[in-house]
């Protein structure tokens, strides 16, 4: 630094001694002295001037600490420029002085009493940034007194100050009645008080979020308002953003607030105009859309988001940021703008990279020619990344808007003509994508695909590459050769490429058995022998497993249908983007992140969003869109029998026959076995939403690789896949019990009915196993024996998981308890009701037949919650006709409740949301044969009555699922 | 006593600390407006700037363990500000830029060796600016009444009287109603003079078909008049103007009622509007552009060949016509002839610039000739883009026309005047 100076100064030698740089001249050994010296100078102006080389110093990170005292000295002075500078100093360096800035206190005070309002102002505004508690103190009379000031410029520094001052004392603050005085000062005459008046309170209220500080009601909203055309661009940002928070009583309310913020559209200040837009976007939602002025509204807002993209680049990317979410909210305010979002060649990258998000965004049937055009031009530009994600948007295109698909193909075609290594492996990637979308349409490219094998260097482009070749392996000659070519180096590859190697061998091998038995031996041995990761030994096992056990179920698992891969798979999660909407502008908004979950040490944010208008509850609102473009055939709730469900798992599973309850083992093989064929199948045939190192089939790339912003999810949710993997090798461990609902015994089978034997029982699940838990009375004169369990088929294919474990006959009068473990790999057959189940109890009597119903939260897998963005996916994938609404009546649960009680029985809430006071809980579960029940369940404060919308593929379940909420919410 | 305070509760303002960082990564100034922050917080920036080689390409908006650095490039230097808490960052790139314009307003350049020359001055402004993350000042009216800017008469004077350079009363404009403009100006010629300056921005594709086009347009003033005068201007065709920002001295409700600007102006120089004009049929492409710029698969050359003409110049002419073009690396050198005006081919940056001057409808100019190509170099991949800069005089070319300008509230007669220029924005032809 001291060299640096120097040189400064060096290369300025023939600048004017007026300048500042001449201060720069004694920043050498022994300064401090020199400058002490100075500043205990008699004469003023060299007082003056030591000073500003104290400042000069300071200016570049100097430590000039020690010259504390003989600044402070200075302080009392009529020259305004000398006492600024030494405020200057003060604010820089007090904190680490504690015991030495009480030197100013003095001075600090008399100053507020000064003639000259600029003083006093001055004064005041230095006392609150000096952290030190003993000046606090002293701070609050002269504060107290400035807040009252007789003039605006003193009250409006002042109320920035009781803000200061809070921060370092909060009690204080509170104590000495500021915060009251601080609310008059919102009915202020001048404007620019009350902007810095509104600017304190919101700041004080963001660290006491339910204060209620900032108390909004129609007379100040309408103050605010008033200000809000008198007050500077700055106050103007503070009272939008604090109207942003205010929720109008009703729609007109809603609308004369947005008649009376719209001019601010036209404001030049740009973070005028986008706080104004967040505020017209939060109260839009209040306003019907059959009013003409929603359609008005509208129009109004394109304008504004377009000139935003005409300013600075730096203006340009939080504009880009947030126009990312409007247009995921509200696409029709943009929809005719796509032009404005061609991306320049001298944009700056960061520009370029979120234009071409929004110009996905928007492209649609009318627009796609265009859009592919440029991306084309995009895909030839010099910037590697920008190329790569340009080339990741012409696959988007294609899944997106069906009609383009083919041009999107031959443009990839095209591109992977030119040879340019990352622009190759990025088609190669989107190829498959495009496969998946539209399969067995564009498998014509492939031979064109193979030939650019070897210049593969990136794991995810030979991912994709490999799980092409495996998925059509039966169309290529030489798949096997080409898969054994990258077998080769097995080890050295990423986990990405060896999962999707062992995959797609073990998928050639079920085409083609007969030539490539030793090739899958020898993935499967690498795999699960040679390698220490996990997830491939895992996967390696299930593979080895489905394999020697039967190679007919090994090919429906393996070979099965793929579930759809949607059109867009970054879309921000629908809660999350409404509080989003309700940040717009915000840094949250920038990184697309919940506002609790970033800024350091946030005290309590408040969770923000959007109130819709009351009539109105349609698809904006709710996750369902009714317009699912694309819906797989659903499965069969029930396997017919012999169906594959049987085939496989009447493998050798049979129970084992060994004494005492079943390891726990077993019944956690089975369930995981259930798990493959059913929603497992879903995650680990690879759904491309999961960015999850073990997809087989999918790509995580569309998803993960979109620039979709580091960490945007909460960690909190399960992913289906680790949960079933789990499943599969720990199901006996510490599952969750808590709070499982356990229905009371009920008599199954009365004595009168089976000579004297009562069975009274009910079902319970308990750390995934379920058991079937029995009361059997003696009622009879004789001694009962050799019980022995049986059970019909029925819808889930529940069985006992080992024998009836009664070692004991049974005395008269004698009751026996006895729990029977059962699995769900039994022979299946639809049952009405669903949940009917007829069992046979033998005894050294008879045998004896009864039927008893069991809850079928019994069913509910632990892993039964769904990823927030699948759920989303899955929700819009379902189609309407299969949604069942009910009411369940008389429940006095508040939602959290509910909810709690609910997740023990392993129906769990994704997320939740407030709607005018009523609570939308979004629920998954997950029952073991696979088939996924999603749920709606809404709790008004005050009623009883909840209402609940149930959405699964196989709708006859619904019945049975409301029954169980009813119950469980009930007990 | 005071140890209970620590950093981690010292979240209030909203603007914690502000770097200027030179081109070389040097940092030559810092104003906290709380407690100190290390410059090592500066690091993440210099890491991310490193990434981005080019400095244009540093993003705005960074993430740190602790903080956040919102940063703006201009006139190659990084004003850098550190925050803490959520803020919106419009507001502070809003004000970094105000920054910017406040430095270049008072010491006519936004430079590394002015602000040092000037530094006690840069941080008493910076302290005016802003107070506890909030703005306090930041119209040049007000700040240059609290603070003067530095004129070599005065340095002189006040080295001399050893008088100070700042203001001991309150500005006048400070807290009005009207805060951009000051009591007491006094003029003895009095004039308000206005540019209507428009710049097409444009995409042309290699067809010549227009991708993109539109017209940012603004309206710059300088008005010296004495006293409180209240102005008017309106246009023949205001239905142009749908989407507008104003100087907040400009009465939005007589806008949206009768479309005309009424305002009372800011003393000296200010934007008074800015609008946008993207309706396709209003955007006029000046000129025409035939190229061709193509490389040999075989041997290291490529040709160049390229002609301007006239499109739809509203009868001007068109001036200061000028081509760039950013070649592919591998481009060595450019032998070519131009039938008018020079072209420069610079090796370093491989930026080639043909400056044509006036365009000739007579006599279209044009530049062709070889390209020579580092030798074993393949095929560039990426076709150069051309940047086209023009100017033509006397005309706004979306049309728009100021019809009146009147001034009430005074009794004096301004003299009044209206430019009209438009220029090439973001005009650019790919190939």
């Amino acid at each position: 630094m001291q060299e640096w100076a120097n040189q400064l100064c060096e290369n300025r030698q023939f600048g004017s001694k007026m300048t500042d740089s001449k201060y720069f001249t004694t920043t050498k050994k022994g300064e401090i002295f020199e400058l002490k010296a100075e500043l205990n100078s008699d004469k003023k102006e060299k007082k003056k001037e030591a000073v500003k080389k104290v400042i000069a110093s300071m200016t570049v990170g100097k430590d000039v600490s020690a010259l504390f005292p003989d600044v402070v000295n200075c302080m009392q002075t009529d020259n305004l420029e000398l006492k600024k500078l030494v405020y200057l100093y003060l604010m820089n360096y007090a904190k680490s002085q504690p015991d030495m800035a009480i030197m100013a206190v003095n001075t600090f005070v008399k100053d507020c009493e000064d003639l000259n309002p600029l003083i006093r102002a001055l004064a005041v505004r230095t006392m609150g940034c000096i952290r030190v508690d003993k000046i606090t103190e002293y701070l609050c009379e002269p504060l107290r007194k400035c807040l009252k000031d007789e003039d605006p410029y003193v009250r409006k520094t002042a109320a920035v100050c009781v803000a200061k001052l809070h921060d370092i004392n909060a009690q204080l603050v509170e104590d000495q009645g500021f915060l009251d005085t601080l609310k008059d000062l919102i009915s202020d005459s001048n404007p620019m008080v009350v902007a810095n008046a509104v600017a304190a309170l919101s700041e004080i209220a963001e660290s006491h979020p339910n204060s209620n500080l900032l108390d909004l009601n129609p007379q100040t909203i309408n103050k605010l308002l008033t200000a809000l055309n008198e007050c500077t661009e700055w106050g103007q940002i503070f009272i939008l953003d604090c109207l942003a928070n205010y929720s109008p009583r009703d729609d007109r309310e809603s609308q004369s607030i947005c008649e009376r913020v719209t001019p601010r559209l036209s404001h030049a200040n740009s973070a005028v105009v986008l706080s104004a837009v967040k505020v017209l976007m939060k109260f839009m939602e209040m306003l019907p859309k059959d009013l003409d002025y929603y359609g008005t509204l509208l129009k109004k807002l394109a304008p504004p988001l377009v000139t935003l993209l005409s300013a600075e680049p730096e203006l340009q990317y939080v504009a880009l940021r947030n126009i990312n979410l409007i247009v995921q909210r509200r696409p029709e305010i943009l929809k005719h703008e796509m032009k404005v979002f061609f991306v320049k060649y001298n944009d700056p990258i960061y520009v370029k990279l979120e234009k071409l998000d929004i110009m996905i965004r928007l492209a649609s049937q009318a627009n796609i020619a265009q859009v592919l055009a440029e991306l084309k031009e995009y895909a030839t530009e010099v910037d590697v990344d920008f190329v790569r994600k340009a080339v990741r948007a012409i696959g988007r295109c294609a899944i997106k808007v069906e009609q383009s698909a083919e041009r999107c193909v031959s443009t990839l075609l095209d591109l992977i003509q030119t040879k340019v290594n990352y622009v190759v492996q990025e088609a190669i990637v989107v190829i498959k994508d495009i496969f998946r979308k539209y399969p067995n349409k564009y498998e014509s490219v492939i031979a064109t695909l193979c030939e650019h094998l070897e210049s593969l260097d990136e794991p995810e482009a030979r991912a994709a590459m490999i799980w092409i070749v495996g998925e059509y392996a039966e169309r290529i000659d030489n798949a096997d050769e080409l898969l054994e070519s990258f077998l080769e180096g097995f080890h050295d590859e990423s986990t990405q490429v060896q999962l999707q190697l062992l995959t797609a061998i073990v998928k050639l091998f079920l085409k083609k058995p007969t030539e490539t038995q030793e090739l899958v031996q020898q993935v499967l041995s690498l795999a699960t022998q040679d390698s220490d990761n996990p997830d491939l030994r895992d996967r390696g096992y299930i593979y080895w497993r489905l394999l020697s056990t039967d190679p007919v179920a090994a090919k429906e698992v393996v070979l099965a249908e793929k579930p759809l891969i949607s059109e867009e798979t970054d879309l921000i999660e629908p809660t999350l983007l409404e509080e989003l909407i309700c940040h717009i502008g915000t840094l949250a908004s920038v990184y697309h992140k919940p506002p609790s979950a970033f800024v350091e040490g946030s005290r309590g944010v408040q969770h923000k969003r959007l109130t819709s208008s009351a009539g109105s509850g349609e698809s904006v609102e709710s996750p369902d869109t009714g317009s699912a473009a694309v819906s797989e055939a659903p499965p069969a709730v029930i396997p017919s029998q012999g169906d594959l469900l049987g085939d496989l798992l009447n493998l050798d599973l049979t129970p084992p026959t060994s004494t005492g309850p079943p390891p726990a083992a077993a019944p956690g093989m089975q369930l995981g076995a259930m798990d493959l064929l059913g929603g497992g199948l879903d995650s680990l045939m690879g759904d491309e939403s999961e960015p999850l190192g073990g997809d087989i089939g999918g790509s995580p790339a569309m998803g993960a690789g979109f620039g979709a912003p580091p960490a945007a999810m909460p960690a909190s949710f399960n992913a289906p896949i680790s949960g079933g993997l789990d499943d599969l090798f720990d199901l006996g461990g510490g599952g969750m019990t808590m709070g499982t609902y356990i229905p009371p015994k009920t008599v199954w089978l009365p004595a009168m009915k089976a000579k004297g034997l009562e069975i009274s029982g009910t079902f319970v699940r308990r750390s995934g196993v379920i058991q079937m838990e029995m009361t059997l009375n003696n009622k009879a004169m004789s001694v009962m024996s050799d019980f022995a369990i049986q059970f019909n088929r029925n819808s889930f294919g529940l069985a006992p998981a080992g024998p009836l474990q009664i070692l004991t006959p049974i005395s008269p009068n004698q009751s026996i308890e006895a729990a029977l473990p059962l699995s769900t790999v039994g022979p299946v057959m639809k049952m009405e009701p669903l949940n009917n189940l007829q069992v046979a109890v033998k005894n050294n009597i008879d045998v004896f037949y009864f039927s008893c119903q069991y809850p079928i939260s019994m069913l509910f897998l632990e892993d039964g919650k769904m990823e927030r963005q699948v759920f989303l996916a899955t929700w819009k994938d379902i189609p309407n006709e299969n949604e069942s609404q009910f009411q369940i009546k008389d429940c006095h649960l508040n939602s959290d409740a509910a909810s709690n009680k609910l997740q023990g029985s392993n129906i769990f809430t994704i997320a939740k949301r407030t709607v005018e006071g009523q609570d939308m809980l979004y629920q998954s579960m997950k029952l073991t044969n696979g088939i996924w029940v999603l749920a709606e369940l809404r709790v008004q404060a005050g009623n009883p009555n909840y209402t609940i919308s149930l959405k699964c593929r196989a709708p006859e379940v619904s019945q049975c699922v409301f029954q169980n909420y009813e119950t469980v919410l009930k007990n | 006593m005071d140890s209970c305070h620590t950093e981690n509760n010292s979240r209030a303002e909203m603007i914690h600390s502000l770097f200027l960082i030179n081109h070389a990564g040097d940092i030559f100034l810092e104003k906290h407006w709380k407690s100190v922050i290390s410059r090592s917080v500066c690091d993440y920036f210099f890491e991310a700037k490193e990434k981005a080689v080019e400095p244009e390409n540093v993003p705005p908006v960074l993430q740190t363990p602790h903080h956040y650095l919102i940063s703006i490039y201009r006139d190659k230097l990084f004003f850098l500000s550190v925050v803490q808490t959520e803020v919106p960052p419009l507001f502070v790139i809003e004000f970094l830029h105000r920054v910017a314009d406040t430095i270049q307003d008072y010491f006519g350049e936004c430079s590394e060796s002015l602000i040092n020359d000037n530094v006690v001055t840069v941080y008493e402004l910076l302290e005016e600016m802003l107070d506890n993350g909030f703005p306090l000042a930041t119209e040049s009216n007000v700040l240059k009444e609290m603070i003067r800017p530095p004129t070599i008469l005065r340095s002189v004077v006040n080295t001399l009287t050893g008088s100070s350079n700042v203001g001991d009363k309150l500005p006048s404009g400070q807290l009005s109603s009207i805060p951009w403009r000051r009591a007491g100006v006094k003029y003895t010629n009095n004039e308000a003079y206005f540019d209507v300056i428009e710049e097409i921005d444009a995409i042309v594709d290699k067809s010549g078909t227009t991708v993109f086009a539109e017209i940012q347009g603004v309206i710059e003033a300088s008005v010296r008049l004495t006293g409180m005068p209240d102005l008017s201007m309106t246009f023949m065709n205001p239905s142009l103007l749908d989407d507008v920002s104003f100087h907040p001295c400009v009465r939005f409700k007589r806008w949206e009622s009768e479309r005309a600007l009424s305002f009372i102006p800011p003393d000296g120089n200010f934007t008074l509007m800015n609008y946008h004009v993207s309706s396709q049929n209003l955007v006029t492409i000046p000129v025409y552009v035939k190229q061709n710029i193509c490389f040999f698969e075989t041997g290291p050359c490529g040709r160049l060949d390229i002609t301007i003409g006239p499109k739809q110049t509203m009868g001007k002419t068109v001036e200061a016509l000028m081509v760039t073009i950013h070649m592919p690396k591998a481009v060595l050198s450019a032998n070519l002839t131009a039938t008018q005006g020079n072209y420069s081919y610079d090796l370093a940056t491989k930026v080639l610039v043909w400056d044509i001057g006036k365009l000739n409808p007579q006599k279209l100019p044009n530049l062709r000739g070889s390209l020579s190509l580092q030798s074993g170099a393949p095929k560039p991949e990426d076709n150069p883009s051309l940047n086209i800069d023009l100017k033509i005089q006397q005309v706004a070319i979306s049309g728009l026309k100021v019809s009146r300008l009147e001034m009430n509230g005074e009794k004096y007669k301004p003299f009044k005047g209206v430019k009209y220029l438009t220029k090439a924005g973001n005009f650019q032809v790919r190939t």
